[in-house]
């Protein structure tokens, strides 16, 4: 079988479902009595196993197989959940992780695991990491819960209704139904059971309960109480005429000997925990009994009704609708010189729906940031462990959308911004706290909506950005020189960490400050039409604010005219135009510049760099449209603006992919091609 | 290849450049259009035109009498592009006219005899004779090649 075509179904939704593990297990570390999140795990590393080895990635379903076994131990309660338990799960998905990346980047998901995989069995054997003391409560405690399993707990409401019914001549019955192993609605066989259970008597209670029965959430037994007037045998062959029904145990229930299993579950409830206070002081989970669970359960989350789109069919569909829209202008046209009412109430009509269509076409690629702010709760834990400090995320506006475009591109520089905050912003709990601040530092990550932009903020309460310091670096980096670094102020300091060349962590750590510097976040926010700004509050904390547009595919232009060719040039490059006179221009070393705002300025003539054929004559006069690069500048030499327009941005396509300065090409409203000036190739 | 015995056939779209008729099989053809605006793409090869707006794709055109080194002509009524699909990768070629769909056994294809007129024989993968047409079956691979287009750039650069 050709799997080659569900791969990247396989690829997407393991990322998702290794998303849902690491979310869950930080949820868990928050209420680890939470069995029902256990649950959650434990189906989506079991879909994951199943899936990676229908897939045959072996090394993958392996792991995933052995995680799994621990899932299902904490689950079944023969294992309690400690730090260093979750830091081994933790470091099993970021292992299956890595795999699943290698797959998508076309290996074969192989990775040398044994490590994670040892541990992993240490702790399936019950042999814990670090003491041998809590492997002994471990063991103590599995036996009695293991019982409390196979044969189900009641409380005291259900323990009445048993004693009622006894009082008024009805026997009650435990009943465990198994299925047969090649049952396959395992669900609706269950639900035939209930069927003829109810006209035979009441059924007070079932294990698992009805709801996961009905989910299949079961293995192929489960238990059922039921209070009836017939008798055992009775009950017993009618549900063998349930087909696929393997075997029938009905057994009767003593009450006294009921009370006396409450009593006792609850005793080892007791006693387990005093237990554990006292061997180890790590956090553990006190054993939730069966009936606990139900009442912990947490509604199982809701999804939303998706479907999964591909990207390109997206671009399609928008592709078509902007022909739709250069129709829709010629429509208007025709219709204006027409001057048929009738036909203007229909072409007004068809403006307003395709206007409609603009707008979902364009939320359809909207993606809400979650998808890029979800990895770093995981990443922040790792790190406040590897560096020894207390930081706490709190994560703000998830929900707010960007561009898909933009939200592939965002991820690393906020992972960077991020890193930076932790490494160097937070300080040490000790240090934090001599400086009267709570130990636990703050990061702060929060995105939304302004305008056309979108915001994404960082905020940390650590130490700030110091003046002194950063001025002393740039000038030992030669960044800036000694004069002018009198002249700056506070705002233009901090903004000097974005230069290249700037790093100012003593020493060079493992988390920030490998010789790459924040210089790569501001240039790729650049590159996304983005601004990065920066405030800092000595001893108080910084604040970094990214801005960027709401969407990539959509971009403000300049449109101008080239002798009889249109090029369009991104407003985000441009700083201002103007027009000068030809006698203004200066003759430079091999360079002709100008005298503008009394700085000399390069200028471009885009005429001969395109080499367009002349067919307009030249008057005196030059239209310059003055653009820049980081802190470099230069005039760009054209015939004449034609003015300001959104347009919508499209490649050139494979072919011409590598066109030299040419950053992609627009359709404008007359159905010609203009192509897109790439400034930053212009200015070297 | 004339061991190869079988009644397959191809369809393929002929079309003329000077006057001689060459065929791409249908299977590559994505559309045939008539001559619309193209913009001039900067500093590309010669043969290279421009690109065109194809129902909001941004496509590239290559003029096929410039690509295989033929003299120059005025664009007519009868110039047509034929859009074509190579690896994921669209291109226009335009051609003087099309107008015909056939369908050649693949029998009668034969590989190209040593001289062929002035048409460069690195982009004909063949000939057929059908009914005293002669027929050049196009290589399209080598005259979309991209490592030519790359190799300006970096040259330019």
């Amino acid at each position: 079988m050709d799997l080659n075509q569900y791969l990247e179904v396989f690829i997407e939704e393991s990322k998702e479902h290794l998303q849902t593990c690491s979310e869950q297990l930080l949820e868990l570390e928050k209420h680890p009595q939470d069995l029902g999140i256990v649950n959650e795990i434990f189906r989506s590393a079991h879909t994951l196993k199943g899936m990676s080895a229908t897939m045959g990635y072996e090394d993958l379903a392996n792991l995933t197989h052995k995680m799994e076994n621990i899932l299902d131990d904490i689950r079944n309660e023969k294992i309690q959940l400690s730090s260093e338990i979750f830091d081994v799960i933790f470091l099993a998905v970021d292992d299956l992780e890595a795999m699943v990346m290698s797959i998508a980047e076309g290996g074969n998901g192989k990775r040398d695991v044994s490590e994670v995989v040892a541990k992993l069995e240490m702790i399936e054997n019950g042999e814990s990491l670090l003491s041998i003391g809590t492997a002994e409560v471990a063991a103590a405690v599995e036996l009695p819960i293991r019982e409390s399993i196979e044969k189900s707990v009641y409380d005291e409401f259900e323990l009445t209704v048993i004693q009622q019914s006894k009082e008024q001549g009805f026997e009650s019955y435990e009943i465990k139904v198994s299925l047969r192993e090649d049952c396959l609605l395992k669900g609706a066989r269950a639900f035939m059971v209930f069927e003829v259970l109810e006209k035979l008597g009441e059924v007070i209670k079932s294990n698992p309960s009805v709801d996961k029965l009905e989910e299949e959430q079961f293995d192929h037994s489960f238990c059922v109480t039921v209070v009836s007037k017939e008798s055992m045998e009775a009950l017993q062959k009618k549900i063998m005429k349930v087909s696929e029904v393997d075997e029938v145990i009905v057994s009767q229930l003593e009450l006294s000997e009921l009370r006396l299993a409450l009593n006792e579950v609850d005793d080892h409830k007791l006693i387990m925990n005093k237990e554990n206070q006292k061997s180890n002081n790590e956090p553990v989970v006190p054993l939730a009994s069966t009936k606990d669970e139900k009442t912990n359960h947490p509604a199982s989350k809701q999804h939303n009704k998706t479907i999964r789109v591909n990207i390109d069919r997206l671009d399609v569909l928008m592709n078509l609708f902007e022909e739709l829209v250069i129709d829709r202008g010629r429509l208007e046209q025709i219709s204006k010189e027409l001057e048929s009412t009738e036909l203007d109430e229909t072409v007004e009509r068809m403006s307003r729906v395709t206007g409609d269509l603009q707008n979902i076409i364009l939320n359809m690629r909207m993606v809400p940031v979650e998808t890029v702010f979800n990895r770093f709760p995981k990443m922040v834990r790792t790190l406040t462990r590897d560096l020894h400090k207390k930081v706490s995320l709190e994560i703000y506006g998830a929900e707010t959308e960007l561009d898909r475009t933009v939200i592939d591109e965002i991820g690393d520089p906020i992972v960077h911004l991020l890193r930076n905050a932790l490494d160097h912003g937070i300080e040490m709990p000790e240090v934090r706290k001599a400086n009267g601040k709570p130990e636990e530092g703050t990061v702060m990550l929060k995105a939304y909506h302004s305008g056309n932009h979108v915001f994404i903020e960082l905020k940390d309460d650590g130490a700030g950005i110091n003046r002194e310091k950063v001025l002393k670096k740039a000038i030992a980096n030669q960044v800036i020189t000694e004069q002018l670094a009198a002249t700056l102020t506070d705002k233009q300091v901090y903004e000097l960490i974005f230069a290249s060349g700037f790093s100012t962590a003593d020493q060079i750590s493992d988390v920030s400050g490998r010789g790459v510097g924040l210089d790569v976040v501001k240039s790729t926010i650049e590159a996304l039409g983005g601004v990065v700004s920066i405030d800092s509050n000595e001893g108080k904390g910084s604040d970094f604010l990214i801005q960027l547009p709401l969407t990539l595919s959509i971009i403000s232009v300049m449109l101008v005219e080239i002798q009889q060719e249109k090029y369009a040039i991104p407003l985000s490059s441009i700083i201002e135009t103007a027009i000068i006179n030809k006698t203004d221009i200066m003759n430079g070393h091999n360079q002709q510049v100008i005298d503008f705002r009394g700085k000399v300025l390069p200028l471009i003539f885009l005429k001969e760099i395109f080499e367009v054929p002349e067919t307009i004559e030249e008057d005196g006069y030059y239209s310059v449209i003055i653009v820049r690069k980081g802190d470099k500048m230069a005039g760009l030499v054209v015939d004449s603006f034609i003015g300001q327009q959104e347009i919508v941005l499209k490649s050139l396509g494979n072919y011409l992919s590598s066109a030299f300065a040419i950053s992609g090409a627009t359709i404008l409203g007359d159905g010609q091609v203009a192509l897109i000036i790439d400034c930053n190739a212009l200015i070297k | 290849m004339e061991e190869i015995v079988t009644s397959e056939t191809v369809k393929v779209i002929v079309f003329q450049i000077k006057d001689k008729e060459y065929v791409i099989p249908v299977s590559k053809v994505r559309g045939i259009e008539k001559m619309m605006h193209i913009t001039r793409v900067p500093r590309s090869l010669p043969f290279v035109k421009g690109v065109i707006n194809l129902r909001g794709v941004i496509t590239p055109i290559i003029d096929l009498r410039a690509r295989f080194e033929i003299e120059k002509a005025e664009y007519d009524d009868r110039t047509r592009i034929i859009i074509v699909t190579l690896d994921n990768m669209e291109a226009g070629l335009i051609v003087d006219s099309a107008n015909d769909v056939l369908d050649i056994p693949e029998t009668s294809i034969e590989p190209q005899p040593d001289v062929i007129g002035n048409v460069a024989t690195e982009y004909i993968s063949g000939v057929a004779k059908i009914e005293k047409r002669l027929l050049t079956l196009l290589n399209l691979d080598q005259i979309l090649n991209q490592d030519e287009v790359k190799d300006s750039v970096v040259k330019e650069a």
